[in-house]
């Protein structure tokens, strides 16, 4: 049996639009272009790479959400397309946009998400609660609407969503963006907790070098669709021959990481 | 099986809680239907005539159940493209069956309770006797032709995919067109001859057909007594065949969309 919890092999995957006034001209976006990566079983892999990279389009494909064009997929050994059933089974998935209903409380959101999951309700309630605890948000806040909470409280609720199943295999679309550095903290702790305590296999996307490298074992560079390096932090500041993973990816993308990310990274060092 | 179950609920348990959340809109939603309906019956009421009275009470009840039943099942899929939770149903181990299965079980429910609280405030406006109505065959006929409604609803749930603000629109129109081919209010036949051949292709035109037989209103200006259900035996015939074409159509497109959305990245939040 394979120990790789992730495995994609020469991914493409391409968008068309249709343009101009009777929508004849048509334009091709080249979202990802033959990206091959493998993260092992435990491992928890970082993608670094600015907006429209890819990054979310790469995340969607692992999530079944999207079709590959070409390529190759393999997720805990299931292939992608195929075996997309058996993959959702086991995969969480987490997106930088919290996307819940906003009229129903946290606790009406995650028990209907554990519904569909075929989970008993008062297990998964109280699973809900542990993980909510375990990130640091106040149980009273359950039954609040989530539109009443704020943008930090709902990605916590957004990651127990993901964690309710307790999924072997994580897919963290930026899930820390947005977040104040203690909110960030508290969700970056419980990554690594749940690394710790259960093997968990987890592919994080960021445009933050700090939490990058705190977090992942290896970590992939992408810019324009492409999987441009990958290594350990230390292996990839060698190879750019940089001081920091910024300056690395610098080197190696010819391109700076957004602003956002900038920014952040300033603030995470602020507070070191 | 047991995980089958829990699926469904979880729709069913979703659909409540928003419903429970937006109550105050159910209830402006139930109250104008009810005036709505009111003032469409009333028009019987100054005429003078029982007979129209009646014409005009089954359109409203039976519209009013199936138009929220084809409303709520179209729309869920626009609800869901605007709050971005599509994604996560997609990713979602549940087969699209329980899903659509869930959404119209929770739908038709929904436009039963309101349906029967249009007839019971229409009824505090228009002085009618029903008693001699074939009751248990009107049920009948409501539940066949709520079949056919769900497979419509889920055919037209697709248009959110492709684009939530115009699959919208698209969903309001075939609706129009749906309530003027059918008769709701009026008989078919007083439809513009190239029109009439839509009325054929509407569950509803045969829904109403047989509606009016139970609650007894003939063939003459006389009111009689509710048709046995054997007197709609060819309604019944074409509103199963109806379901039995709808549903599975409804589902197959809805696979196809899918399919198309997950190629062309159709599935993310719009809104």
């Amino acid at each position: 049996m394979s120990n790789l919890g992730i495995e994609v092999r020469s991914l493409s995957k391409s968008f068309s639009k249709r343009k101009g006034l009777m929508r004849t001209r048509r334009s091709v976006t080249r979202a990802l272009a033959d990206v091959s990566f493998e993260v092992a079983v435990g491992e928890t892999y970082g993608l670094l790479g600015p907006n429209g990279s890819g990054k979310s389009t790469l995340i969607r494909v692992l999530s079944t959400l999207l079709t590959p064009d070409e390529g190759d997929v393999r997720m805990l050994g299931y292939h992608i397309p195929g075996e997309e059933d058996e993959v959702r089974r086991r995969v969480g998935r987490v997106s930088v946009d919290a996307a819940f209903y906003k009229k129903l409380s946290a606790r009406e959101n995650l028990l209907y998400s554990a519904l569909l999951y075929g989970l008993d309700k008062a297990a998964a309630e109280r699973r809900a609660l542990e993980i909510l605890e375990a990130l640091g948000m106040e149980g009273e806040k359950f039954t609040d609407p989530l539109e009443e909470l704020s943008r930090g409280m709902q990605q916590k609720v957004a990651i127990t969503r993901a964690l309710l199943v307790n999924p072997p295999l994580l897919l963290l679309d930026e899930p820390t963006t947005g977040l104040d550095p203690k909110s960030r903290r508290d969700v970056q702790t419980f990554l690594e907790k749940l690394r710790g305590e259960h093997g968990t296999t987890i592919l994080l996307t960021s445009h933050d070098m700090a939490e990058t490298e705190r977090l992942c074992a290896r970590i992939g560079f992408i810019a324009g669709g492409r999987l441009i390096a990958e290594g350990t932090a230390d292996e990839l500041k060698a190879t750019a021959g940089a001081e920091t993973l910024d300056d690395a990816f610098i080197a190696l993308a010819g391109q700076k990481l957004d602003d956002e990310g900038e920014k952040r990274r300033e603030a995470v060092l602020a507070e070191a | 099986m047991e995980q089958v179950l829990r699926q469904t609920w979880g729709f069913l348990f979703r659909d409540y809680h928003l419903t429970r959340r937006y109550f105050s809109w159910v209830v402006v939603f139930t109250f104008y239907a009810v005036v709505n309906s009111a003032t469409v019956v009333l028009i019987g009421v100054a005429a003078g005539d029982r007979r129209l009275t009646l014409t005009l009470m089954v359109g409203v009840m039976l519209w009013g159940l199936l138009s929220v039943v084809f409303q709520e099942i179209a729309n869920s899929i626009t609800y869901e493209r605007w709050e971005g939770t599509l994604e996560y149903t997609f990713m979602a181990p549940v087969s699209r069956l329980i899903h659509l299965a869930g959404v119209s079980l929770f739908s038709t429910a929904y436009a039963v309770v309101r349906a029967v609280i249009i007839v019971l405030g229409m009824l505090l406006f228009v002085d009618i006797d029903l008693s001699r109505a074939n009751w248990p065959g009107l049920v009948v006929v409501l539940a066949v032709s709520s079949v056919a409604f769900i497979g419509l609803g889920l055919m037209a749930a697709v248009l959110p995919v492709f684009s939530p603000e115009r699959g919208a629109e698209a969903t309001n129109i075939f609706q129009g067109v749906l309530l003027l081919v059918s008769g709701v209010y009026y008989d078919v036949s007083v439809l513009p001859r190239w029109l009439q051949p839509l009325s054929v292709v509407s569950p509803a035109t045969y829904a109403l057909s047989a509606c009016r037989k139970l609650v007894g209103i003939g063939a003459g200006s006389e009111m009689v007594a509710g048709a046995p259900l054997s007197a709609c035996a060819y309604e019944l015939t074409v509103l199963t065949l109806m379901g039995l074409v709808f549903v599975p159509l409804g589902l197959y497109v809805f696979a196809l969309v899918e399919r198309w959305a997950k190629q062309t990245g159709k599935l993310k939040r719009t809104g």
